[in-house]
């Protein structure tokens, strides 16, 4: 008992993105704590936009290290290098839009005091003082923080963390919304009552897991299972139960009740930055524990995932048909697509992670530019979320309703958008892996799918508009290059795909 | 040798079509005088690039270039033309500067630029559908053409333009969706086959595809382009773009686009199908001879010039398509001829009933004219040419086209041809009437005074009754270009000639 615990060798570099991440997170706590009202916005938006733009750089310039970190803890590879990358990206072009401040006369899309009851005095004193809060910075920057960790997380315990520290600010996000606070907050309950359900899962698993292994690393996991072949009831009950916590994280049917209510509560912005980001870094850490730690029985799990992959695309994409709200026939829709990422997952080779790694960048850039469009179409009461308002849009605002039409067809994967290669890519995986029915139900679903996506173009561009319809408000520059970066993605990776398919390649394997 | 002629010809047009974009918007004329250099120019590069055109060369396809676009896919940019797609090149690059100069004063001062910028991109991507070696790359084409099409009728036709486009465009894209889907599953047997799976149209050729899967597959790509080339059932879009379109458009969607679809039965079912085109060669034949009769019958009751000419094409298109699917060397090279004569002489119909329309309040109700022959009788007779080339003539392009067809269908199925040669019949009922009503009788009220043609005017109709003309009566080379490539076509099939003594065509020499 009176050995030391060893002092870990930690190489920080190749760590420097978080860290970066980390320290602008601490810092915009105190600065809120501490500066003066009036600075508060500038400062935040500095350490934001210089600790994501920094933390890539730092990203770019460590991307070569292979290895792994804090004693087998954190482990950065060629898919973790790229996952970080993706999320950081998503989270730059994300910042722009909670930074969007000329949309809503009364401010941004925030509440300005989240602990005021809704519709009560001091909400309405709040309200008419024109106060505008930034608590929203240091918790985005702490969700970003979790979703770089998580997939670079190698053992369950700091997974766990990472899952927490990314989810836990994500709650509160949610429930912020300056208009309709009351969906928003009902939102955010859900969302941390089921997400807190989730998690326990994900621990209890790791609890059985370590049962069975007598270790948390995913690679002793893995020797495990090569040391004491056969089943045992620990090993799958654990691997289900992370599977469920990790399941609920991206959304995938049966764990998928809470993302309708959550998109369509929270703040577009965050809604935009859960659709895409969480998305990647949930699958990115399923992709690790499903091929690294669990890799040896992937028999036992392989033939689950085609299930809920199969149910996830086809219960996304019908549901979605039916949908009226725009916000909530999207959160369907990124149902949907994360039944087709789960198809790339489960192809459980190297062609389904480059698929899956693939279809996760073309998807966050897709989805974030979607709800960039959704914040902009506005009447008095807020954002104009019914399909029904949307009508006559190609004609009022040609160029949005083009940007938008794009983003639907990449969606739909039609060829020349990204979110065709993307398809294709995890198809081809899923077929090399002979998951024949499953790539035929990807099929049918794409096809149902396309039939709602091209549904919102045909309601814009060829239905009058009508009286009283909403009106396009004119973004800020912030927005613009937010909108301006996502179309660009989603064309030139359809265009072009060529480039980032070579990065994913020499990217390569997850290190064990 | 190395001259990338088919790259030059989209290139050109479309550079042309973006510096159009930029000239003033205050000096039409400026515009339309540059939008016709450029077709000029693109129409004589077509030309020197079809003088290098070797007719007995052994490679399948001519001009190949070869890029690598996305190789993770096995998909590149690869083009080249056989007889059949430079000849429907041809036609494409003659037919453009011919409705530019027919249509110069189709819209609006201020909508000019646009319009005439539109033609030219459409241009280029005709050439590119029809010279497109990669069958993905067809797919592109073939797509985004819809674009440029979509704005031509959506943007500057008549009152019911926005319906008429919404449907082309509705229509255009079921089809396009089902073909996507014939692709990819296109794409997985060749890999499976090949382990690297690829879009080359001639990798995809060697294939040995299962009979069920290809005749799964092939139904994919025949309803895309039984839409596109409007067969019965699938063409109720096609009267409504041709009302609510200028003729300009009309000309390149009829003459031209439309053409893609029996292109694409030609140059992509048969030969990458060919156990499903024999498979379901009747169920064509029917719905081609079903098409013939009902376009004609329908075209006789038709009181609208466009509407009437759009269901005439139906049926002239009914012709092309059953040349192609009774597999023989006549049925296919007559297909081929009758695509180029259809092309010409659905600019004869066209430009001459948009000159009358202009004279006569934009108009297209057959009732609204009367006696043109009295008041305008170049005009009129122009139009009488334009009928003359629908009803096939001898003597013009047509002629030789619907004979070779029919030919080629006797030699196979004679009860066919019998059926179809009623639709010759009917044929010769509309076109003479619809003349009869327009250009004889007592010169309608709103007529007095009609204008005949100007020099500008009469440019474009002599340029193409040349053609016809041409064609109709030395139809040899274009023959000695078509042949090599539909018989290429007919081996692959596999389906033997019948046993009888092959026809020579008038004028022509036997093929």
């Amino acid at each position: 008992m009176n050995e030391m615990m060893p002092t870990p060798e930690i190489d920080y570099l190749p760590l420097l993105p978080m860290i970066i991440v980390a320290a602008a997170a601490v810092i915009g706590v105190i600065v809120e704590a501490f500066a003066p009202r009036r600075a508060r916005r500038p400062l935040q938006l500095v350490l934001a936009f210089g600790s994501l733009i920094g933390a890539f750089a730092a990203l770019v310039w460590q991307s070569g290290v292979r290895s792994t970190e804090v004693e087998g803890a954190v482990v950065i590879d060629g898919p973790s290098v790229i996952l970080q990358g993706i999320v950081l990206l998503l989270a730059i072009v994300a910042a722009l839009l909670i930074s969007e401040r000329t949309l809503d006369p009364a401010g941004d899309a925030f509440a300005p005091r989240a602990s005021a009851l809704p519709g009560s005095e001091d909400e309405r004193q709040f309200t008419s003082r024109g106060y505008l809060q930034t608590e929203v910075w240091p918790l985005f920057l702490f969700s970003v923080l979790g979703m770089m960790l998580f997939p670079a997380a190698n053992n369950l315990l700091v997974m766990f963390v990472a899952l927490e520290v990314m989810s836990l600010p994500l709650y509160l996000l949610a429930g912020m919304a300056r208009r309709r606070r009351l969906l928003s907050q009902e939102a955010a309950l859900k969302y941390f009552i089921l997400g807190a359900f989730s998690s326990a899962f994900f621990l209890f698993g790791s609890a059985l897991t370590y049962g069975y292994a007598g270790t948390i690393q995913f690679s002793g996991i893995a020797e495990a299972l090569t040391a004491q072949p056969g089943r045992s009831a620990l090993l799958v009950g654990g691997l289900a139960l992370i599977g469920v916590g990790m399941l609920f994280k991206i959304g995938a049917v049966p764990f998928h009740q809470w993302v309708p209510d959550v998109y369509q509560g929270s703040p577009s912005p965050i809604t935009a930055f859960m659709a895409a980001a969480v998305k990647v870094a949930a699958i990115g850490a399923l992709l690790r524990v499903l091929y690294v730690a669990f890799g040896g029985i992937r028999w036992d799990w392989q033939f689950m995932l085609w299930v809920i992959a199969g149910l996830t695309m086809l219960v996304g994409s019908i549901v979605a048909i039916s949908q009226s709200d725009i916000k909530r026939m999207l959160a369907y829709s990124s149902i949907a697509q994360a039944g087709f990422i789960l198809v790339g997952v489960s192809a459980a080779s190297q062609a389904g992670l480059d698929a899956s790694l693939f279809y996760l960048i073309a998807y966050g850039f897709t989805t974030m530019g979607t709800f960039a469009v959704v914040s902009l179409v506005r009447d008095s009461t807020g954002e104009a979320t019914k399909i029904s308002q949307w009508a006559g849009l190609g004609r009022k605002s040609p160029v949005l309703a083009t940007c938008f039409a794009i983003f639907m067809l990449a969606l739909a994967g039609i060829p020349l958008t990204s979110g065709f290669v993307g398809k294709f890519l995890v198809f081809e995986a899923a077929l090399a892996a002979d998951a024949i029915v499953v790539v035929l139900i990807g099929v049918l679903a794409s096809i149902i799918a396309a039939f709602f996506y091209v549904r919102v173009i045909v309601v814009m561009f060829f239905s009058d508009p009508p009286e009283d319809g909403p009106s396009v408000v004119i973004p800020s520059a912030a927005t613009t290059l937010a909108l301006a970066i996502s179309v660009a993605v989603t064309v030139i990776l359809g265009v072009l795909p060529q480039p980032v398919l070579d990065l994913i390649e020499q990217a390569g394997v997850f290190l064990g | 040798m190395n001259i990338p002629w088919l790259t030059a010809l989209m290139v050109l047009p479309l550079v042309g079509s973006i510096i159009t974009l930029a000239l003033p918007r205050s000096r039409p004329q400026v515009v339309k005088a540059w939008a016709l250099i450029v077709a000029l120019a693109t129409l004589g590069l077509t030309i020197a690039m079809a003088l290098e055109f070797q007719a007995d060369a052994t490679a399948p396809f001519q001009f190949t270039e070869s890029y690598p676009w996305i190789p993770a896919f096995g998909i590149s940019y690869s083009v080249g033309v056989d007889g059949i797609g430079l000849v429907l090149v041809a036609l494409a690059t003659v037919l453009v500067p011919v409705v530019i100069l027919a249509g110069w004063n189709d819209v609006d001062d201020q909508a000019t630029k646009g319009y005439f910028a539109l033609l030219l991109v459409l241009e280029a991507l005709m050439v590119g559908v029809f010279s497109a070696t990669d069958v993905f790359l067809f797919y592109v084409f073939f797509e985004v053409m819809l674009v440029p099409v979509y704005f031509l009728i959506g943007r500057y036709g008549g009152a019911g333009r926005t319906r008429a486009a919404v449907k082309f465009l509705l229509y255009s894209l079921v089809g396009g969706l089902l073909m996507l889907a014939a692709l990819i599953g296109l794409y997985v047997v060749s890999a499976q086959q090949l382990g690297q799976g690829t879009f080359d149209f001639l990798a995809l050729v060697g294939l040995d595809i299962d009979p069920n899967m290809q005749k799964v597959l092939f139904l994919g790509f025949f309803i895309a382009f039984a839409i596109k080339a409007p067969l019965w059932p699938f063409h109720t879009w096609l009267p409504d773009a041709a009302k609510e379109s200028t003729p300009a458009t009309a000309i390149l969607l009829i003459g031209v686009l439309d053409k893609v679809g029996t292109f694409g039965m030609i140059r992509y079912l048969l030969p990458i199908f060919p156990a499903a085109s024999d498979f379901y060669a009747p169920l064509v034949i029917a719905l081609a001879v079903i098409g013939i009769l009902y376009g004609a019958l329908v075209a006789l009751g038709q009181t609208d010039m466009k509407r009437l000419f759009a269901y005439s094409s139906m049926s002239h298109f009914g012709f092309i398509a059953l040349g192609i699917f009774v597999f023989t060397l006549q049925g296919g090279s007559g297909s081929t001829v009758y695509m180029l004569a259809h092309g010409l002489s659905t600019a004869a119909v066209f430009i001459t009933a948009g000159y009358l329309m202009q004279r006569n309040g934009g108009s297209s109700l057959i009732s609204d004219y009367g006696g043109v022959n009295k008041v305008a009788p170049v005009l009129a007779g122009f139009f009488l040419f334009a009928a003359m080339s629908s009803l096939a003539l001898p003597g013009l392009a047509s002629f030789v086209g619907e004979f070779l067809v029919l030919v080629g269908t006797f030699i196979r199925y004679w009860w066919v041809a019998a059926i179809a040669t009623i639709g010759i019949v009917i044929t010769a009922a509309y076109a003479l009437r619809l003349y009869q009503k327009v250009a004889t009788g007592p010169t309608a009220p709103s007529l007095e005074g009609l204008p005949d043609l100007t020099a500008r005017e009469k440019l474009p109709l002599a340029v193409v009754v040349v053609l016809t003309l041409a064609i109709g009566f030395f139809p040899g080379p274009v023959l000695e270009v078509v042949n090599p490539a539909v018989e290429r076509t007919l081996e692959v099939v596999g389906v033997p000639a019948p046993d009888i003594p092959q026809a020579a065509p008038s004028g022509g020499e036997a093929p």
